[in-house]
């Protein structure tokens, strides 16, 4: 325990999201990156997409999850099965710190020194880097965006570009200062000098260590999407790689992963497809010369088989990463990724990592949507976002006795004041004499209305009573 | 109990029962049947929307067009396979057009300094494409290994038009790939590229910086 | 989230309408205005007078059981098969929408269900079920359209009210950019996150104006008081109205039966 105690001091304390957003949103430099960045991708998503039947493709990629996860249990015995068949060593872990532990065994079995990463949210999770450096292993970020925010010391504030809270400018200072390289905001060469100072680091890494974006239980295949070839040098060069990788990202066949890739790379970014689809299916054979002499899969449930006990939260497990839901969010387009304090931001964070860390400590994350609903009409595995918003909203208030709240912190939010007036207001609404009585004198006295209505008022006028209600004027009118 | 089991416990021994098996209708990625014409347009635009170069050529032509590839890039060297007939007929071809002639016969041990930073130019062939996407497939083999097609600034692919597929589901399908799986297959769709620093494109971040695709008409 | 096939009724001699609690006690002009649309398309309208309010503010709180309690007495105000007519694409969306869920498992889950089918966003039924045909008598102007979001995705309607719009010869209707965005009202929203809100709402404002729109129609109140107000308090030149107010008073006077 001590060993988890330790690997958690170092969290962002989520309950902060107030301050963090406000921080934020007086940020000119922020709000300008993150509008400009998601008008784009939105832009890009929507001609992606066009000549396809959208939202026959959407139900596709939501049954194709749906199978999945509905066999769960069966896709990952014979996905570990057809792996070990293939050569690869498959690891289970409970929650994130046994995941890391897997990772130091097999790094130190190999008296590995030096790790070398492609981008994977599941390690973020884990905080596998700074588990690694604890033990006195050096873990460094190979996709350019990961590879900037780790010399800067930060988090991804997107979780398919991590970067994108900064800007050209920012990246050269940082590139010089940590690298030496020269101060230019040409970003060709600032991309030239990363490559080079990163050919040497997947040259001499003992471990490569990534995520996995599907895997493949009838043939044992891991499958990678990316840009940069990061992921293949990852997965290539040094002698060992470890995939990490939530359960619930197995697929049945290959003819699914035909369905997702079509939906993850036009949501994620516009793209048609990413320039590689690598995918992995074995270490290297006897004959062969080049590619690991060792390949591992850590399966990592932290707190997922949770969530598929519930009927509505399974619909979580869907998700396949797109960033989707962030890049149409309007207010993770306001705050960016960095205010939640969380791995995942927006949407998909909101309503995933409660179950991660808890509904108290994540009590804020819920509330934070206007529930405008533009998540859940862009995800490409129809994931119905805002329903769950409000499914967790109830659960941080223990607001259903019909259905009891599940989520592990669940009711953290309640305040008795809250809950009087909500019992107050269902009282006088649910009584209709009283509400017409009530909102009749209301408008009678509608001139002692305050100006000034808390929060509401410090952005806008006070809402005017009418003079008469419209129970009255129907009244009048005889109706 | 090992987490293994813990988790699989947890997922058999679901609190809701259970669940319904969804039917999946894959008709929506089916594409009208495209002749190789229309194959090979969209493929060529698919690809050069993201900074790939396709030259047109035939089973004759296709050194002529390396050649000359090669030499406006003034390329010192070139990577070919051991065994495949491209390798073989470059070899056997002695041109004093082409440059030097690098061949990956040996594990990457022996001389990964020398690929990263020495090759200049990469040569493979290719499983066939993906007209929709612009997309080349590649399973890398003993004879042509994965690195070939990553670690060059410049990867020339050769690609029978007669072999490209509509669609990625299509290509799967028609190639059995549920069968079996390599220890590496790739799709491979342009040259390696960010937009991590503000949005702005640049090519040959860790990959090649060019691809190239000789279409064998 | 929309409903994959709406099918409309075809034409009703009644309606019940549903007035919401917004409506009732700020813009009650806007329900009048309603009234009159139906009643010159030659409906009767029955305004239960036992009606309070959806329950959305409890529900999406989380206050679930207080919302079942409100949401309840909502129920038993609708007796007559007639449809049921809503001044707003939110407390239309709650119905129709979320009632369902709400009360499922529950005695009332049949009866949900039942007044929930029966639910229309009111200028959706104007247009799709009344076919109503509009004759602008007003002076030429300019307007923008802020479809506010449940209208849009939970009622599908975000097409409605650009073609009511169109069919008023001397409105210029034109379009903000980002029309789809939430305007940051949210409900309880506004209150639990005042500067995401405030923010929100600031740059809808902005496009708005932008836009070369003196004033704004909009499908719901909330939308309604949450962007007009702040252009009042920061003194901007926009002035909102709830769409079926705009309709009315551009068209009252002709064809009707009453009025």
């Amino acid at each position: 325990m001590s060993e988890t105690a330790e690997h958690a001091d170092h969290h962002i304390d989520v309950k902060q999201f107030h301050p963090r957003a406000q921080a934020a949103i007086h940020n000119p430099k922020i709000r300008k990156n993150f509008r400009s960045a998601m008008d784009g991708l939105m832009a890009k998503r929507k001609a992606a997409f066009e000549g396809w039947d959208l939202e026959t493709l959407r139900d596709l990629g939501a049954n194709v999850r749906l199978r999945a996860l509905a066999n769960l249990p069966d896709l990952l015995e014979q996905l570990e099965n057809k792996l070990t068949e293939n050569g690869i060593k498959v690891h289970w872990a409970v929650d994130g710190d046994e995941a890391c532990r897997i990772v130091r065994d097999i790094c130190k079995a190999r008296d590995a020194i030096t790790v070398i990463k492609g981008k994977s949210m599941v390690s973020e999770e884990m905080e596998l880097n700074h588990y690694l450096e604890e033990q006195g292993i050096e873990a460094l970020e190979s996709d350019l965006g990961e590879y900037i925010v780790q010399l800067a010391g930060e988090t991804p504030s997107h979780i398919i570009m991590p970067a994108i809270h900064k800007n050209t400018g920012e990246i050269s200072k940082l590139l010089h200062e940590k690298t030496g390289t020269d101060l230019s905001n040409d970003v060709e060469y600032l991309t030239a000098s990363a490559r080079q100072q990163l050919r040497e680091k997947f040259m001499n890494a003992d471990v490569g260590v990534s995520g996995v974006n599907f895997a493949v239980a009838e043939t044992g295949t891991l499958c990678l999407v990316e840009n940069e070839g990061n992921g293949r040098m990852t997965t290539t060069v040094p002698p060992c790689h470890i995939a990490v990788t939530g359960i619930e990202k197995v697929v049945p066949g290959m003819e699914d992963v035909s369905a997702l890739l079509a939906l993850l790379t036009r949501s994620a970014t516009g793209q048609h497809i990413t320039t590689y689809f690598n995918m992995i299916s074995g270490p290297r054979k006897a004959e062969e010369l080049d590619g690991p002499e060792e390949v591992h899969l850590v399966l990592v449930d932290n707190g997922r088989s949770s969530i598929y006990q519930d009927d509505e939260l399974l619909d979580t497990l869907r998700c396949i990463r797109c960033g989707a839901c962030m890049n149409h969010c309007p207010v993770y387009t306001r705050v960016g990724g960095h205010a939640y304090g969380t791995t995942y931001p927006g949407p998909i964070g909101k309503i995933l990592m409660p179950h991660l860390i808890g509904l108290d400590e994540g009590r804020h994350l819920p509330s934070a949507s206007s529930l405008c609903g533009a998540c859940g009409e862009v995800c490409p595995v129809k994931i119905p976002i805002p329903d769950l918003l409000v499914r967790l909203r109830q659960e941080s208030v223990d607001g259903d006795r019909l259905h009891p709240a599940k989520v592990r912190g669940h009711g953290a939010k309640r305040s008795a004041m809250e809950a009087m007036i909500w019992k107050g207001w269902a009282w006088m609404h649910a009584s209709p004499g009283v509400y017409r009585f009530g909102t009749g004198v209301a408008s009678k006295l509608r001139a002692l209305q305050p100006a000034s209505a808390g929060a509401w008022t410090n952005y806008r006028t006070a809402p005017k009573l009418a003079a008469k209600t419209l129970h009255q004027r129907m009244k009048e009118r005889g109706q | 109990m090992s987490a293994r089991e813990t988790i699989l416990q947890r997922l058999r021994n679901r609190t809701g029962g259970e669940l319904t098996v969804p039917e999946c209708d894959f008709s929506v990625l089916e594409r009208p049947d495209w002749s190789t014409t229309e194959r090979v347009e969209r493929f060529e635009k698919m690809i050069e929307s993201v900074h790939g170069e396709v030259h047109h050529c035939t089973e004759d032509s296709w050194m002529d067009r390396l050649a000359e590839v090669l030499a406006t890039r003034g390329a010192r060297n070139l990577l070919v396979a051991k065994a495949h007939e491209i390798g073989q007929s470059l070899r056997s071809a002695d041109r004093n057009d082409l440059p030097e002639l690098l061949i990956y016969d040996e594990p990457i041990e022996s001389w990964q300094a020398h690929l990263f930073n020495e090759v200049d130019v990469s040569i493979t062939s290719t499983r066939g494409g993906i007209a929709e996407t612009g997309s080349l497939i590649l399973w890398p083999t003993v004879d042509e290994p994965r690195l070939m097609s990553l670690v060059a600034p410049v990867h020339i692919a050769i690609l029978k038009a007669s072999e490209l597929y509509t669609t990625f589901h299509e290509a799967m399908k028609a190639q059995n790939w549920a069968a079996g799986m390599p220890t590496n297959a790739l799709l491979i769709s342009g040259p390696s590229k960010t937009a991590d620093i503000e949005q702005t494109l640049a090519y040959g971040v860790h990959g090649p910086k060019e691809l190239i695709v000789l279409m064998i008409e | 989230m929309v409903d994959p096939i709406k099918v409309y009724p075809s034409k009703p001699a009644k309606v019940y309408f549903y007035g919401t609690c917004l409506v009732d006690l700020l813009y009650p002009d806007a329900g009048i205005a309603g009234v009159e649309l139906l009643e010159r398309e030659g409906i009767e309208v029955l305004f239960p007078r036992n009606q309070t309010c959806c329950g959305q503010p409890a529900y999406t709180s989380g206050y679930h059981d207080q919302a079942r309690s409100v949401a309840r007495a909502q129920l038993d105000l609708f007796p007559g098969d007639w449809p049921i007519v809503v001044p707003s694409g939110s407390c239309g969306g709650m119905m129709r929408k979320h009632y369902p869920a709400l009360f499922k498992d529950t005695t009332d889950e049949v009866k949900a269900a039942e007044v929930a089918g029966r639910v229309w966003e009111l200028t959706d039924f104007l247009l799709n079920v009344c076919h109503i045909k509009l004759e602008d008598l007003g002076e030429p102007t300019t307007v923008a359209m802020h479809t506010s979001c449940s209208a849009r995705r939970e009622m599908g309607v975000a097409e409605v009210g650009p073609k009511l719009l169109g069919q008023l010869k001397k409105v210029n209707l034109v379009e903000q950019i980002r029309p789809e965005e939430c305007c940051g009202f949210g409900g309880t929203f506004a209150i639990r996150h005042p500067e995401i809100s405030g923010a929100m709402v600031s740059e809808k404002v902005d496009t708005l104006v932008e836009a070369g729109a003196k004033q704004f129609v909009t499908t719901d109140c909330g939308c309604l008081m949450n962007i007009a107000g702040y252009a009042e308090k920061n003194q901007k030149p926009l002035e909102g109205q709830h769409i079926l107010s705009f309709l009315w008073a551009r068209t009252r006077g002709k064809g009707g039966q009453q009025s």
